[in-house]
């Protein structure tokens, strides 16, 4: 009992001593609080079992939009009566003008004042042939919208007669069904309003100015609360799940010594392709494959371009190259990168000898030309990394695979030889995958050939590089078996993803 | 990527047991094996090795790499026999200039042989013949032609000949305007005066390259034995290097290679390029200490002959640049699985880019504050980013156009703002309030019509609570 009186809210307390056979709007005035806070007291002591509820549903007439208007100001008609009490007589036009009725409103005013024989209607004007006792009294409706709400149930014929003539004009009276609640107090209710202890303060909520002062809490208890009840949901903010991922990516990299690069996402075919050493000719290169926009942009300054130039034509460094008329106006159009390694060739144009050793890294956002399906996306992200020193192997790029990797959760991996057009030797990345026994591809890597080196460089030595699908690992980690659900921004969806969690 | 097809118990009886050590055999060959099952072995085979597209060129690299055959295979050839010879007119310069032929002798043609022979053409097509364009390949039954062969440019309404599946002749236009493989491959000859053919001693039309044989005359059945075949395209090196990869593998199946004299050429000359291969070199990239000796038995296993330090390249290999591809092979002989993997003693100190340090920081700040970050394309509609949220058609501007996109997607984002609004239209049935947001690159032309790109922050909140609402209208 005790326990069952330290749990009551303040607002059940405020209700408890009205509830003898009221209505909610007399709860309502008797313990000054809404309705809706009245509403939910009763709620909450039903749970508690103090009281019982039942409802009943009723008809209820009561005032509609207009209808509170008017209670205000009076009924149209009423105002048109008044204008007319001065004037006695007066044109419809001026009558209208200076009664500001709505045109209307205007027009149901003089039909009901008509109906009741209080004007005529002779040559456009409205002569007044109400008595003064006929012009105070107030009309049958007009007693009706001051006594509303009623229940259906309960009008006299007089209010039928009122509310029959009212619904026929706009929004002012309605005819709502309403819950009625009956409420039952039991016997544990009579108990607990009978305690001694329903009169006991106790802390709802703790305030600083509670604290502050030892004689506000000392010796008080808090209120009960109890904690099995439903409570609405908080869907805390996050981020997204991918950037989540991509973070972790970052934080790899960083740990690893890599410091990030970053950059335009459309790019000149120059940067793309040329300076990676992919031929004019080749198929990535078609608008099948690959984006292009309609804007062009200027080629980097002429040693770079002359010498990316050799290197497609002729070759350097003891390579033959494509043996093709390398062509400038090509390289000038403008792409949607088809890789981050378009990063790696800009940043290897900067990188100096002073600065070796270099080690870069960079994750973001791909496009190639394709149709969206469950595995490939026109959109994808890619992760990148460069080792740039004189002293590097292959041995080397091997381990740094094998970190990284390891790092982002695959131990059991495979190096098989791959090709790409700027790289040799080229590495494809396999995982095994436990639970389907397949290797799958997580990416490729390889030593940047000296045909793209020495052009950008301006030296011949070795810059390992990889460049790994993101989608894949986020795909895996996340169990998506769709990239699509990447894309999809379903709210409920996102607001239960989990989060990357990687230690 | 190409994939090829292979019959599974040829292979398993002509090369071995494809049981998962040689699955895996196959894999670090750099060879990828796509599927497996009891009929077919289907392998991927990278654009850089169009030799391997035959089972036949496969299977003399990959016995060699199993160190059954290694080295060098010579494939014996003859010298051109009288009128073994391709006149090339000059008129085909503006065309399709080149061309290399080679007739192979005494073949015992099966129909699975036949569908090598159709396959490996359709795979140097699809690959470095990309689409034809650079290389198109004909093979005729020499029974049904007579020699010298002529290779010549004509108008179109002078071609006249039966095309390959037609039950007619048609003329060059004809074929280019009503036949299946006319249409599809009529750009390569569009705005062209005149259409490169290859016509015989007779005058028979034989082909017109790039697009379709003769019936009569181009078409090879079980009953042929001799064969003549031609490669056209632009790039003579590539040709050359087509045809060889064709005979090479005609040879394997049992026929005899004769050469050809093509204008002042003879072809195939299986003439065979040398590099030099330095052992430090080799060392130090791939990070072994290996000596001659090893060095000579790794690349003689990947088909090379090698001899103090000179290389020998088999003349059906293209993809041989630079001695760093002699190192590849060293590398893929070596085997990747026996390299052992270590991280280097250098030292570096690793750094975010400044921007994104920033965007976390933002990030962070609005998910404390309850709002979920989305993540939307770089690419939309213009009528998304236009029409629905209000700008009419003549405001529209400073967008940038993607070319040819083969998604619904035609444009790039303005910005996130349009994207965050569809976001909200289309999770109505999401608990509310709903608080949404979004960072990224958006895209516009600056005022000097130049591609510009912005990291925008966009937010979405919904107002209101509407479990309230619903207490209210008890």
């Amino acid at each position: 009992m005790k326990k069952l009186i330290e749990s009551l809210s303040v607002i059940e307390k405020k209700v408890l001593p009205y509830l003898e056979g009221k209505s909610i709007s007399e709860i309502c005035k008797k313990s000054n609080l809404d309705k809706v806070s009245v509403l939910r007291a009763l709620e909450y002591l039903q749970n508690k079992k103090i009281i019982e509820l039942e409802t009943e549903k009723k008809k209820v007439v009561d005032v509609g939009v207009n209808g509170a208007l008017y209670r205000k100001k009076g009924l149209p008609e009423r105002r048109l009566l008044f204008l007319l009490k001065e004037k006695r007589i007066a044109s419809i036009k001026d009558a209208e003008k200076e009664s500001r009725l709505n045109p209307e409103e205007f027009k149901v005013s003089l039909g009901v004042l008509k109906e009741k024989a209080l004007i005529e209607i002779k040559n456009g004007k409205i002569i007044l042939s109400a008595s003064k006792e006929e012009i105070s009294k107030k009309s049958l409706e007009e007693i009706f919208i001051e006594s509303l709400p009623i229940d259906e149930d309960n009008l006299t014929d007089e209010q039928k007669f009122s509310l029959k003539n009212l619904l026929k004009r706009k929004n002012i009276v309605e005819i709502e069904e309403r819950k009625k609640f009956l409420i039952k107090i039991t016997s544990l209710g009579r108990e607990v309003m009978n305690s001694k202890d329903i009169s006991k303060e106790l802390i709802e909520q703790i305030t600083s100015e509670i604290l502050k002062k030892e004689q506000n809490w000392k010796n008080k208890k808090f209120r009960r609360y109890d904690i099995t009840l439903k409570v609405p949901k908080i869907h805390g903010g996050k981020r997204h799940f991918v950037n989540y991922a991509i973070d972790y990516g970052r934080k790899v990299w960083t740990e690893m010594g890599f410091e990030e690069m970053g950059g335009n996402i459309a790019q000149s075919s120059f940067w793309n392709f040329d300076a990676l050493f992919t031929a004019q000719d080749h198929p990535v290169r078609d608008m099948q494959d690959t984006f292009f926009l309609s804007q062009k942009t200027e080629l980097p300054e002429k040693r770079l371009t002359e010498s990316v130039r050799l290197s497609h034509e002729k070759g350097v460094s003891g390579s033959k190259g494509w043996n093709y008329n390398w062509n400038e106006e090509e390289g000038k159009r403008m792409v949607l990168r088809t890789h981050t390694t378009v990063l790696s060739a800009r940043t290897l144009a900067d990188t100096k000898k002073e600065d070796f050793p270099k080690k870069y890294f960079a994750i973001g956002k791909c496009f190639r030309n394709e149709t969206v399906d469950w595995s490939h996306g026109f959109e994808f992200n890619q992760t990148e990394g460069i080792v740039i020193d004189p002293k590097l192997n292959f041995r080397h790029l091997l381990g740094y695979l094998k970190q990284f990797f390891k790092k982002m959760g695959y131990e059991k991996i495979r190096f098989t030889p791959a090709y790409f057009p700027y790289t040799e030797p080229s590495v494809e990345i396999h995982w095994f995958h436990p639970e389907k026994k397949i290797w799958l591809e997580l990416g490729g890597a390889g030593i940047l050939r000296p045909e793209v080196v020495v052009p950008l460089l301006g030296l011949d030595i070795s810059v390992l590089a990889w460049g790994p699908g993101f989608d894949r690992i986020l795909m895996d980690y996340y169990q998506i078996k769709d990239l699509r659900e990447l894309y999809k921004n379903d709210i409920t969806q996102l607001r239960k993803m989990k989060s990357w969690m990687r230690v | 990527m190409a994939n090829v097809k292979f019959n599974r118990a040829v292979f398993e009886k002509e090369i071995g047991k494809l049981d998962e050590k040689m699955q895996e055999r196959i894999s670090l060959f750099g060879t990828p094996v796509e599927s497996l099952n009891e009929e077919t072995l289907e392998l991927e085979i990278f654009p850089n090795r169009p030799d391997l597209l035959s089972y036949q060129g496969f299977k003399r690299s990959f016995l060699s790499f199993l160190e059954e055959k290694t080295g060098f295979k010579n494939y014996p050839f003859n010298k051109p026999e009288k009128d073994y010879e391709v006149k090339v007119d000059s008129s085909v310069k503006d065309v399709r200039p080149f061309t290399a032929c080679a007739i192979v002798r005494g073949l015992k043609l099966d129909d699975p042989k036949i569908k090598e022979i159709i396959e490996i053409q359709e795979k140097l097509h699809a690959t470095v013949g990309r689409q034809r364009k650079k290389l198109a390949i004909g093979v005729y039954p020499l029974e049904k032609i007579s020699l010298p062969i002529n290779y010549k440019a004509l108008e179109p309404d002078k071609i006249k000949f039966q095309p390959l599946e037609s039950q007619k002749e048609m003329s060059g236009l004809e074929i280019l305007q009503k036949h299946p493989t006319g249409k599809e491959f009529a750009h390569l000859l569009a705005g062209k005066i005149k259409f490169p053919v290859f016509t015989d001693s007779k005058g028979e039309i034989l082909s017109m390259p790039p697009i379709i044989n003769s019936e009569i005359t181009g078409r090879v059945s079980l009953d042929t034995k001799d064969v003549f075949i031609e490669c056209s395209g632009f790039d003579f090196f590539v040709l050359e290097k087509a045809l060889t990869i064709i005979v090479t593998t005609l040879a394997d199946m049992g026929g005899k290679i004769y050469q050809m004299k093509v204008k002042d050429k003879v072809t195939p000359d299986f003439k065979t390029e040398t590099l030099n291969l330095s052992l430090e070199k080799t060392n130090r990239i791939l990070g072994l200490e290996l000596d001659q000796k090893n060095l000579k038995k790794l690349i003689e296993k990947m088909g090379h002959n090698y001899k103090d330090g000179k290389v020998e390249i088999p003349p059906w290999r293209m993809d041989i640049l630079h001695e760093i591809d002699l190192i590849e092979d060293v590398a893929i002989a070596y085997g990747y699985e026996n390299f052992e993997p270590i991280i280097p003693s250098i030292s570096t100190i690793g750094g975010e880019n400044s921007r994104e340090v920033i965007k976390r920081k933002i990030s962070e700040i609005l998910a404390g504050l309850g709002l979920l970050e989305v993540s939307n394309y770089h690419l939309t509609k213009k009528p998304d980013q236009f029409t629905k949220m209000g700008v009419s058609e003549k405001e529209e501007f400073g967008f940038i156009e993607l070319e040819s996109s083969k998604t619904e997607f035609n444009i790039m984002r303005k910005d996130l703002t349009h994207y965050l609004l569809k976001i909200l239209s289309e999770n109505v049935d999401s608990e509310y309030p709903q608080k949404i947001f979004e960072m990224g690159r958006i895209f516009f032309l600056d005022k000097n019509k130049r591609i510009a790109e912005e990291e925008r922050l966009s937010i979405a909140v919904t107002p209101g609570n509407f479990t309230d609402c619903f207490i209210i209208s008890i």
